[in-house]
């Protein structure tokens, strides 16, 4: 049997950066799954570019409950993938995964996309999601860009890439 | 430890690097409407199925497959999921075992021609079936699956779901269905792991 989840590259941040990016992602496996947990200097969107594209190439369909009711909404158009409206949070860590189907392949890339936003605040600014995101594109996925719309993402903040590989 | 501490909190079951292993592997053929995963062997803690589909039919964005364990189409499963498509969030299922297969909602592609870029979407899903071998308890199965289509309207969907299988017996075999006529074209692919306990 082959062993077939690998952890691809990991950054935990030693001081603010507008971005963590990881790049050259070879394409060994089938699937890539991103694992963030992090903090940023303001409460921005959580995004993701691919290849470094920031064209209107992306679009998501989002469904989230906040603790007073269970909502979906869909955008077309966007520049970037994002997990919910909620965004960073400048002081509890969120987590957010991407789960990149065949990035390699020659289909439009789809994420299965979750984040866990809890704040400790008993008010609906907190939020539980699950999306799935598309990026309009069929060449292969070769580099995974995080951001928090321009600015820092904070010191200690973790992101950790995954290569998932099919026999 | 740190994989498996994030797996539990995230969309799959992830593992450590040496406990997550490709079992199998399938691609659809244009001419079946049938995947199948036989032989299973029962030298893991749980299962999980990774898959991208996409069905012949054209009538729609979006399909509902159905897995089924060992072969069985009694009354003996049961199924809950929470979905989103972009306009209304809805929960549906039943509470007693009486469905003879476990729903995987729009969790397939279809090829319609009017919406826009169909021809390159495929619908994606993350199964996991928990402790899939053991001869004592009832089977839980978990989903999560989603269809982005690019579309402003309501053809795009996101579902976390739940299902039961009310048998004891281990899971040594499993087959995900189009259930709809259809058949699964050749770009939807599907994977088999096992995940150590």
């Amino acid at each position: 049997m082959a062993t077939t989840y690998e952890k691809i590259a990991s950054t935990t941040l030693g001081s603010a950066s507008s971005a963590i990016t990881f790049s050259s992602i070879a394409s060994s496996w089938t699937d890539l799954r991103l694992v963030i947990i992090g903090t940023a200097a303001a409460a921005n969107y959580v995004t993701l570019n691919l290849n470094s594209d920031t064209g209107a190439n992306y679009s998501q369909t989002i469904l989230y409950g906040n603790g007073t009711g269970a909502y979906t909404f869909n955008q077309t158009g966007d520049t970037y993938m994002w997990p919910n409206t909620l965004g960073w949070s400048t002081t509890i860590p969120q987590l957010i995964t991407f789960d990149l189907f065949s990035y390699a392949g020659s289909t439009y890339k789809t994420a299965l996309v979750t984040a866990s936003g809890e704040r400790n605040l008993g008010n609906a600014n907190q939020q539980v999601s699950t999306s799935v995101s598309l990026w309009q594109n069929t060449a292969a996925i070769t580099s995974v860009s995080i951001g928090a719309q321009g600015a820092n993402i904070s010191i200690g903040s973790t992101a950790t890439l995954y290569g998932i590989k099919a026999a | 430890m740190l994989n498996t501490v994030l797996g539990s909190l995230s969309s799959g079951v992830a593992a450590s690097t040496s406990s997550y292993e490709s079992i199998a592997t399938a691609t659809g053929t244009g001419s079946s409407g049938t995947i199948t995963f036989s032989s299973i062997p029962s030298t893991y803690k749980h299962l999980q199925i990774r898959f991208m589909a996409k069905t012949t039919l054209t009538a729609s964005a979006g399909y509902t497959p159905v897995i089924t364990l060992n072969g069985s189409s009694s009354s003996i499963y049961a199924e809950h999921f929470l979905t989103g498509d972009g306009s209304t969030a809805q929960a549906s299922g039943g509470s007693s075992p009486s469905t003879t297969s476990i729903q995987l909602w729009r969790a397939m592609a279809g090829s319609k021609a009017s919406t826009p870029t169909m021809s390159n979407i495929m619908a994606v899903c993350i199964i996991d079936i928990l402790d899939y071998a053991s001869t004592t308890k009832n089977k839980t199965v978990r989903y999560f699956a989603g269809l982005e289509c690019n579309y402003a309207g309501t053809e795009s969907w996101v579902t976390l779901g739940s299902g039961l299988y009310a048998a004891t017996t281990a899971v040594s075999s499993l087959d995900i269905t189009t259930n709809s006529g259809g058949n699964f074209t050749t770009a939807s692919t599907f994977a088999l792991y096992g995940i150590k306990g």
